[in-house]
């Protein structure tokens, strides 16, 4: 069975949701869009205070070609634009609307029937797709358009669909799959049909064999997709990962992009939102969201209308436990700690985990022992020992030489660390602290 | 016999061809260098801070040596008193310049700025900043790591455990301004130390609207703007929703103090004021209660 080649690690699955069934969560009071929810330029509010929105309305227009629109996912009025805490940490500035019933917009088809035919050319499509705001549903958020207007030079051989959902915990990919294989499908015939190639695949990992079988038996039906069954390492799930272990191709260092070895990678759940923005007329305004932890009473996956703000979800799952020691925006390996769980859902919020106490905990700092298992563990052939010691001296030269911008910030080594040393979070730091320098001299 | 006095004459000729090649190469390829370089080097601290802006305390005397002028160029660390040895080699004038300390311009101790959250990522400021917006709801206020301890040289910054903020040693602060490059929140200033080293200032950098300001500690500008009101020498400025007390302009009359509605602005090293200077201060503070809440509406 195929993997990437270099690097790797194996958590523990702990995929806890993986037999529940989605539900529709219910509408929050108040839903908060917070103006960048995607990479590259912050959306543009096309809303004022006091207008009435329905689901599905415009409420702010993409802020550049790298950008993404934004829709209200409720009905209801604006009832300010103002800053509001994100993921991050920091205040964003962010669009409140009250809700005020559940009135869509007609142009949707809010019908549960399967649409197939579609007529419209690839560059239609790709309108659709950037007109419904779709971006990477996989957590990273880039405007999917953008992935599908290949640079002058390059051109596409495949669409490769990411469904690996390798990060421990979550199951919303797995769940959306058996739940909607033939709209997933459609999604990916469209896709391939923008990107102007005749070939799909779509990888999945095989701890889903029912998602395996089931996707292999509808795919039947569609011509020239494929579904890849792979060995379980994380960071499969990664853009470069994927690539190299299902068409073994090894996308080079920056400024490199996948698209430079012939491949567009798209999320699973981004090419449900495609179907749906295309064959139904719905933007992006929900997504499928896992709530789930150790001490979770209902570990879920909801149907979650974006704006919601996370504690809902949590209640929703039985409630905060009394033993939580961290609830984390996305999976335990790349996700993100929140300092307040009032987080409105994003276009990227994956999941929302709840580690208990003793999970939480950070091992105690120690000395590093020179075993390099951050070496062999690293996916990208770096390694982050010398990576993070450059960045705790500041000497982004060297970093730089050391190619520190290739880090994909798995946390593979930080994970494998026997010293629990905090390798991801200095690289990090270099790593955004290098790209800035490099910004800054292209930018003269 | 034979053998040793053919190594020796050996050994002597290479010895001789050696020196005459090192004597011409140190003659042909000599390099002057100016003899006071070394001199105004040996009255700088030595402590290679790189506070003056140039590579360590030798690359500072042969900028001052080359320079041929003394404008614009300090040794914080050494001082006036190091200027003007540099000035006497030199025989040039010592610019005059004020001493300067270090203020941390942060008052969120943990009774001030309650933690909200418990942050146990890397013991690093920087990497705080870049992952979350601190422990407390102020995402502008000191984190509480330590880079500016750990960027001292001169052993003049310390935490304090109590408040979990860094304490400036007045004493031993030169004004190097390393903890100033190794504060990712700019909240450390380099400021003059002041008249019987008296200095205003305020102690808060939350740029954040005055409602979350004020959630979020209880000595934070607010922007309220009641300083700038009653400064008589237009050193109080507000901008972003701070106020800044211009080092050069205020005058140390400590009126905008009495003012702050939320304490603020700090007054160090003054003798406790007389109590004849009670009234107005109860005035200001009678005046100031219904005020709290004015900087809200917005």
């Amino acid at each position: 069975m195929k993997t990437f080649r270099i690097g790797g690690v194996h958590p523990a699955e702990n995929k806890l949701s993986a037999a529940s069934a989605i539900e529709t969560l219910g509408l929050p009071k108040q839903a908060v869009f917070p103006l960048s929810q995607h990479i590259g330029a912050p959306a543009v509010p096309c809303v004022a205070k006091g207008d009435v929105v329905k689901v599905g309305t415009k409420i702010a227009d993409a802020g550049g070609f790298v950008s993404a629109a934004i829709f209200s996912s409720v009905s209801g009025k604006v009832a300010k634009i103002d800053s509001v805490i994100d993921a991050s940490g920091y205040r964003k500035p962010a669009i409140f609307i009250d809700v005020d019933g559940d009135e869509w917009e007609e142009t949707i088809d809010r019908s549960e029937a399967l649409v197939k035919e579609c007529s419209l050319k690839p560059e239609e499509i790709v309108e659709k797709i950037k007109n419904a705001g779709v971006v990477g549903m996989g957590g990273a958020c880039f405007p999917t358009h953008v992935k599908l207007c290949p640079p002058p030079g390059s051109k596409a051989e495949c669409v490769i669909i990411n469904a690996v959902e390798c990060e421990p915990y979550l199951t919303a990919d797995h769940r959306l799959m058996l739940e909607k294989p033939e709209e997933i499908l459609v999604g990916v015939s469209l896709l391939m049909k923008a990107a102007k190639v005749d070939k799909g695949y779509i990888g999945i990992e095989n701890n889903k064999p029912d998602a395996i079988k089931l996707m292999q038996e509808k795919a039947a039906a569609y011509p020239g997709i494929e579904i890849v069954p792979l060995k379980v390492k994380y960071p499969q799930g990664g853009e470069k990962q994927l690539i190299d272990a299902v068409i073994r191709r090894q996308v080079p260092a920056p400024p490199a992009i996948p698209i430079s070895v012939g491949a567009v990678v798209q999320n699973v759940g981004t090419a449900y939102a495609v179907y749906e923005a295309v064959m139904k007329n719905k933007p992006l305004f929900e997504r499928i969201v896992t709530v789930t932890g150790k001490s979770v009473t209902k570990p879920s996956n909801f149907l979650t209308r974006m704006g919601t703000p996370m504690s809902q979800l949590i209640d929703a799952a039985g409630g905060l436990p009394e033993d939580t020691g961290k609830v984390i925006g996305g999976g335990p390996m790349m996700g993100k700690a929140l300092m307040n769980i009032e987080v409105p859902i994003c276009k990227g919020s994956s999941g929302v985990l709840i580690m208990n106490d003793k999970e939480a905990r950070r091992g105690e700092v120690r000395p590093c022992i020179r075993c390099a298992k951050c070496v062999s563990a690293c996916p990208m052939g770096l390694e982050p020992f010398l990576l993070s010691t450059l960045s705790a001296h500041n000497e982004w030269e060297r970093a730089e030489k050391e190619d520190i911008v290739s880090c994909i910030e798995c946390g593979s080594c930080q994970f494998t660390c026997p010293s629990n040393r905090p390798l991801l979070d200095m690289i990090r730091l270099g790593k955004s602290t290098v790209m800035g320098i490099i910004r800054a001299r292209s930018a003269k | 016999m034979d053998l040793i006095l053919v190594a020796v004459i050996s050994l002597g000729a290479i010895g001789l061809i050696a020196a005459v090649i090192l004597y011409v190469a140190s003659k042909k390829f000599a390099v002057y260098e100016d003899p006071r370089i070394a001199q105004v080097a040996e009255v700088l601290p030595q402590a290679n801070c790189g506070g003056c802006g140039f590579p360590g305390c030798s690359g500072f005397a042969e900028a001052c040596v080359k320079a041929g002028s003394l404008e614009g160029k300090l040794c914080p660390a050494g001082g006036q008193a190091a200027m003007e040895k540099i000035a006497a080699i030199l025989g040039l004038q010592a610019e005059a310049s004020e001493p300067k300390v270090a203020v941390v311009r942060c008052n969120g101790s943990c009774e001030n700025r309650p933690r909200i959250v418990k942050y146990d990522g890397a013991q690093s400021c920087k990497v705080a900043h870049a992952t979350c917006g601190g422990e407390t709801a102020c995402a502008f206020g000191c984190l509480g790591c330590g880079d500016c301890v750990k960027a001292c040289r001169f052993d003049a910054i310390h935490m304090n455990p109590e408040t979990g903020l860094p304490e400036v040693d007045e004493e031993k602060c030169t004004a190097c301004g390393a903890c100033v490059k190794a504060c990712p929140r700019v909240i450390i200033e380099i400021r003059p130390k002041g008249k019987n080293n008296r200095r205003v200032y305020v102690s808060c950098v939350n740029k954040d609207k005055g409602p979350v300001a004020m959630k979020a500690c209880k000595v934070s500008c607010i922007a309220c703007g009641k300083c700038v009101k009653e400064c008589s020498f237009e050193a109080i400025t507000v901008e972003n929703n701070l106020a800044y007390i211009d080092p050069n302009k205020c005058r140390l009359c400590r009126k905008c103090e009495a003012v702050c509605p939320k304490n603020a602005i700090v007054a160090v090293n003054f003798p406790p004021r007389k109590p004849k200077v009670e009234a107005p201060a109860a005035e200001a503070a009678k005046a100031e209660t219904p005020k709290v809440e004015a900087p809200k509406a917005e």
